[in-house]
């Protein structure tokens, strides 16, 4: 495999890496809240989405919509209903919360769902240029991914309640003060959490199999992903996602995949030490 | 310095070795079983009670240490090594590992301890199952079953996990009562301010840290030998890296008793449930979580059990009041 071949596929996975993470990093940069449900929430989007296309045969790029509402409406009747109580309270407890509700979440899907691996295929066939081969669906999913990411960094900048939830991640006391209702606004915000990563799952069913045994996977990808990039929005889940993309491609060609997974990991705990905050991130969000 | 304590705890605690102890010769093997399992989580939750429920550290490790500990007694046993003497090894083995980790990752806080400390044991875990030619890789290992008919061989195991426990909480009540868990207990509250009044926070935490792995490490060892056959995703599941400090809390953390009764209550709940709603389990284990969270945040043993009794007769009294 050529250099420019082993780097497109990882831009690829990086773009939809970034995509799992956006929403995790939200999360704990507004709430400080460790959301152990978010990996659920991917796997949800993609059983969601292969199901509706399996029984209607419509396009997934149109369910993905529909996906994203759903779990935006989920994800904030968690928020409201159960980890607004204790919002405040230390990691042990807000983190033990959501691993609790997830296990609720991921019992259900596997009723439900059962774990049998689902994919949307759809045979687009595959593009050639400058020497590198590329499956459609794999560009038609990195087009979602990048889209979505956009579009929340859009919504963050320019939307009344986007600038709304940057200024609860800035100072919740004085936001409070400002007239904005902070608990609709974690609702709010673990909703749209939710959305991305329902959205990612749609995304990523239409790229690779899902089944409920990768929410730990997809959960431990956001983990690295937002300490390699840091915390702060969009920009550090892109660049963390990126970069975990790339290194994965590259280890995964040099020492094999299975190591190449160990090694996005080392690389988390090293950063965790040296560099806290991130590669892009900015200081004070730890 | 310290104030008396109470010698209650103790009490209590040899009572309930000696109560676990009795089950092979009044009760069949089923019930040999579940003491067996009690003991062994009571030893992981004590252990966890040093580093998370003594210092305040989120520490979601246990898992790591635990798997560690039973690869390492396998393979000890399979290259001849003695049982008893392969889960010392184990013991001693954690130990330093956790000593090496634990100056690195005691030296982030909050978020990123929790984080980190999960992440040691998906990297152990992808360590060991890629490491084919040691370990097994994802086909796992026997492990050499222990001698003897099975009814003796499950009280050997039983009375092993029993020592176990009884050490982990022997090692809670000499930190509750020593200067290092005076000086761990100050880091729970402000660690800034630990440090400047002279603790060497560092030190202490990592003496936290080590002394919750080894016993984790041992009984991993001694499960290995019990059930004689192990593999990565069992030995290093974050079902168990969670589940140990949840009945830690269920009890109340930071307390003697407390990780003793949270981790019976836990295994006696997932016992009845596992029996009779398989397919639901993991998602009334989740409610039961969720409802610890809410309903007993300072665990079983922090309930008011006083005002909870009297309640009844005081509203009477208060609704003889108005008339």
């Amino acid at each position: 495999m050529g250099f420019a071949q082993i780097l497109a596929n990882g831009v690829v996975l990086g773009t939809l890496y970034a995509c799992i993470a956006i929403g995790f990093s939200l999360v704990w940069g507004v709430l400080n809240v460790i959301n152990m449900l978010h990996g659920s929430f991917i796997v949800l989007g993609g059983y969601l989405t292969y199901f509706a296309w399996a029984y209607t045969g419509i396009s997934p790029v149109l369910i993905l919509p529909v996906v994203a509402v759903l779990l935006f409406g989920l994800g904030y009747a968690l928020q409201y209903l159960f980890i607004n109580k204790v919002v405040s309270a230390p990691v042990l407890t807000t983190l033990t919360l959501t691993f609790g509700l997830d296990m609720i979440l991921y019992n259900l899907m596997t009723v439900f769902f059962t774990a049998t691996p689902r994919r949307v295929s759809m045979d687009f066939g595959r593009l050639e240029f400058w020497g590198v081969a590329m499956p459609v669906d794999r560009l038609i999913g990195m087009g979602l991914a990048l889209l979505l990411t956009a579009l929340l960094f859009v919504v963050l900048r320019t939307s009344r309640i986007g600038r709304a939830i940057v200024a609860v991640r800035m100072d919740r006391e004085a936001a409070a003060l400002m007239g904005i209702k902070v608990n609709h606004i974690y609702a709010v915000t673990f909703g749209i959490a939710a959305l991305m990563a329902g959205a990612a799952g749609s995304v990523f069913a239409m790229v690779f199999p899902v089944t409920t045994n990768l929410s730990g996977v997809f959960l431990g990808k956001a983990f690295v992903i937002c300490v390699i990039g840091g915390l702060g929005g969009v920009s550090g889940a892109l660049a963390g996602g990126l970069a975990l993309g790339i290194i994965e491609s590259f280890a995964g060609v040099l020492v094999g995949p299975q190591n190449a997974i160990t090694i996005g990991f080392v690389l988390m705990l090293v950063l965790l030490i040296v560099r806290p905050q991130g590669l892009v991130g900015v200081k004070g969000y730890e | 310095m310290m104030a008396r304590k109470s010698p209650w705890p103790l009490i209590a605690m040899a009572l309930w070795l000696a109560a676990l102890a009795l089950t092979p010769v009044v009760l069949g093997n089923y019930e040999v079983r579940i003491a067996i399992s009690i003991a062994m989580f009571t030893a992981l939750a004590l252990s966890w009670n040093i580093i998370g429920g003594f210092t305040g550290y989120p520490s979601f490790s246990t898992a790591a240490f635990y798997g560690i500990g039973c690869y390492v007694g396998a393979l000890a046993q399979r290259s001849g090594v003695p049982a008893a003497l392969a889960w010392l090894a184990a013991a001693a083995f954690v130990g330093g590992v956790s000593f090496l980790i634990g100056a690195i990752v005691l030296r982030l806080k909050g978020h990123y301890f929790a984080i980190g400390s999960i992440a040691l044991v998906d990297i152990s875990r992808l360590v060991v199952s890629s490491w084919g030619e040691v370990t097994g890789g994802g086909n796992g290992l026997n492990v050499p079953l222990l001698q003897g008919r099975p009814p003796e061989v499950s009280a050997l195991v039983l009375y092993v996990m029993l020592g176990i426990m009884a050490a982990a909480f022997l090692a809670n009540v000499l930190v509750d009562r020593s200067r290092l868990g005076f000086g761990l207990r100050c880091i729970e509250q402000n660690e800034d301010a630990a440090d400047m009044v002279g603790i060497d926070t560092t030190r202490y935490k990592i003496a936290a840290y080590v002394l919750s792995a080894v016993f984790p490490g041992a009984v991993g060892a001694v499960y290995a030998s019990w059930v004689g056959y192990i593999d990565p995703t069992d030995s290093f599941d974050i079902l168990t890296t969670v589940k140990v400090p949840v009945m830690a809390m269920l009890g109340g953390a930071g307390t003697l008793l407390g990780p003793v009764v949270g981790a019976v209550s836990f295994v006696l709940l997932e016992e009845i449930f596992w029996a009779n709603f398989l397919e639901w389990n993991r998602a009334i284990m989740g409610a039961i979580v969720v409802a610890l969270i809410f309903f007993l945040p300072g665990g079983i043993l922090k309930l008011d059990w006083r005002a909870i009794l009297r309640r009844p007769s005081r509203r009477k009294a208060a609704e003889r009041k108005p008339g």
